[in-house]
């Protein structure tokens, strides 16, 4: 029973909200769409007209080895952050509530920093002078102490700890939902501890992992600074060219152009992630 | 075994988690001007430069100043959109939430980039007001999810009673409503808060030469020279998270928050 249904009073309620949403949210996104076709003009912004060369610019080698870059470091940081994740919240999920709390609030005080942040503190890390280089080297492990960064793997070390908070949040709400009989139950009908993890829980919890791996590479598809404080140029994602375009090469039409690419691939996406938990669903009840 | 096993593994992510801040807190107290861990000598200093140093405080203010009016803003888009989804439903109601969550759910560039070229179109390209309405806009989805989950709790049966007492639709929302979703909305506010705080690209596309954010310092610093402030900066963030998520879950339910239907309390 919904006690305003029908009431005419609830219905201004809306206007100002989707106003904001429709002038600030959709009405950017068409001039950005319309921009993304438009000329670039050295000296000005850009012009009107209708080319689609700021498309036809990807079909470069360059771009394709871009895209393949983003996609292979996402794909990968997707996927150990998941593992990694999916572990710990099960486990956490088991605990008491107040060390859930206080483990969720460092967890969510993580998720809130800024990639600015979480750049500059893994450069540190990585470093020469500040790092576990200094520690390996007083260990003995090496002989003098060296930097780690920037590499390929400080870049997907990055992504992988600025994607694990966003994982443990996704997966949280469904492992808390899971009955705290089932595995006992799997043991008693003598399962081992893998076995039953492996196949009660594991396809229970197929859906929330499928979202987590989505939700953490598109996530880390639309990282620009990690890129670039912990990478080397050629480990450069989309999102870093689109700023680097729009703001120092001044070419926002090509930077519209890249950012419609990179929103075509996220919905594509997300689109993919509703469509298995749909499937999974019918599944379910078949 | 297992337990110890466990709790191992749990020890080492957490340690995965927690070692760069670590180190980032490390570097913040070093005595010389350089980036050094573990640290040479013990100085505060750099905390202070925060407040000192003319251009660091400059940035602070704009931070502040954004991640408040962005947030009240946020809010103030969230709650009506929020009720009127929660009294419609149906598919309007799915819809509107999804238009807004829309902004938060993609990649940040992409709207940045938006707001970007909107500003640009509309005129006041550059200054702080622009990045206040695109912060606004860009973190309407996080008051927008806790108030929605506060509003389903509520038990309706409360609600119809309250209409059978001769209760009209203000007195329902004022002493029914909204007491029981006013930790939902101070949440919602934190959390935009402190990404607002935290957020880097709009910022730095919509207004990032005229109001400079403390994020976009840190990154110019980080680009143009090392300072120890940006460390010192970095745990004021930490710091200023911790203290709000821990706000959160002393006055609401931090589980609940997060979408969890029902919590044990063993």
């Amino acid at each position: 029973m919904n006690p305003a249904k029908g009431s005419s009073a609830t219905r201004w309620l809306a206007l100002y909200p989707v106003a904001a949403l429709v002038v600030f949210f959709i009405i950017p996104f068409a001039i950005m769409l319309a921009i993304s076709f438009f000329k670039r003009v050295e000296g000005a912004f850009f012009e009107p007209s209708f080319a689609i060369e700021n498309y036809v610019r990807f079909l470069s080698p360059f771009f394709a080895k871009t895209l393949a870059t983003s996609i292979g470091l996402s794909m990968a940081a997707a996927a150990i952050a998941v593992a990694i994740a999916f572990p710990f919240t099960y486990t956490l999920s088991r605990m008491s509530h107040r060390t859930q709390t206080l483990v969720l609030i460092f967890i969510l005080s993580i998720l809130s920093l800024s990639e600015v942040i979480i750049g500059f503190a893994w450069s540190t890390i990585l470093s020469q002078t500040a790092g576990i280089g200094n520690l390996l080297a007083w260990i003995g492990v090496t002989d003098t102490s060296q930097a780690y960064t920037p590499s390929l793997l400080a870049l997907l070390l990055g992504l992988t700890y600025l994607g694990l908070p966003y994982a443990v949040l996704v997966i949280y709400p469904s492992v808390s939902r899971l009955d705290p009989q089932l595995p006992e139950a799997a043991r008693m009908s003598g399962a081992s501890p893998l076995h039953s993890f492996c196949n009660i829980i594991l396809p229970i919890m197929r859906r929330a992992l499928t979202g987590a791996l989505i939700l953490v590479f598109v996530f880390t598809l639309g990282a620009y600074l990690l890129p670039q404080v912990l990478g080397r140029p050629q480990h450069w994602t989309l999102s870093v060219h689109i700023t680097d375009q729009a703001i120092f090469q001044s070419n926002i039409p090509f930077a519209a152009a890249m950012a419609m690419f990179l929103l075509l691939v996220s919905l594509a996406l997300v689109g993919l992630s509703l469509a298995i938990g749909a499937n999974n669903r019918t599944n379910g009840n078949g | 075994m297992a337990e110890r096993m466990r709790n191992g593994f749990m020890a080492i992510v957490l340690a995965f988690l927690a070692t760069p801040l670590i180190v980032v807190a490390g570097v913040s107290v070093n005595k010389p001007k350089r980036l050094l861990f573990p640290p040479e000598g013990f100085s505060m200093r750099w905390y202070g430069e925060l407040f000192t140093q003319s251009d660091w405080f400059n940035a602070l203010i704009n931070s502040v100043t954004i991640a408040f009016c962005a947030s009240v803003l946020a809010v103030s888009i969230a709650m009506p959109l929020a009720l009127y989804i929660w009294s419609r439903g149906g598919f309007p109601g799915r819809a509107l939430f999804a238009l807004g969550v829309a902004p938060f759910m993609l990649p940040p560039v992409i709207s940045a980039l938006g707001f970007l070229v909107f500003w640009i179109a509309v005129g006041p390209y550059g200054h702080i007001l622009t990045t206040i309405i695109s912060h606004g806009i860009f973190l309407v989805t996080l008051p927008l999810v806790t108030i929605s989950l506060g509003l389903e709790a509520i038990d309706r049966a409360l609600i119809e009673a309250a209409q059978t007492m001769g209760a009209n639709r203000k007195t329902v929302f004022k002493t029914i409503i909204l007491p029981l979703i006013r930790p939902y909305i101070i949440s919602g506010f934190a959390f935009a808060i402190v990404l607002s705080l935290n957020e880097y690209i709009i910022a730095y596309m919509v207004a990032g030469f005229t109001a400079e954010t403390l994020p976009i310092k840190i990154f110019n610093s980080l680009r143009y020279g090392y300072t120890p402030v940006m460390a010192s900066v970095s745990v004021f963030f930490v710091v200023i998270a911790i203290v709000v998520f821990a706000t959160v879950a002393r006055f609401g339910n931090l589980p609940r928050l997060l979408g969890v239907e029902r919590s044990n309390d063993g």
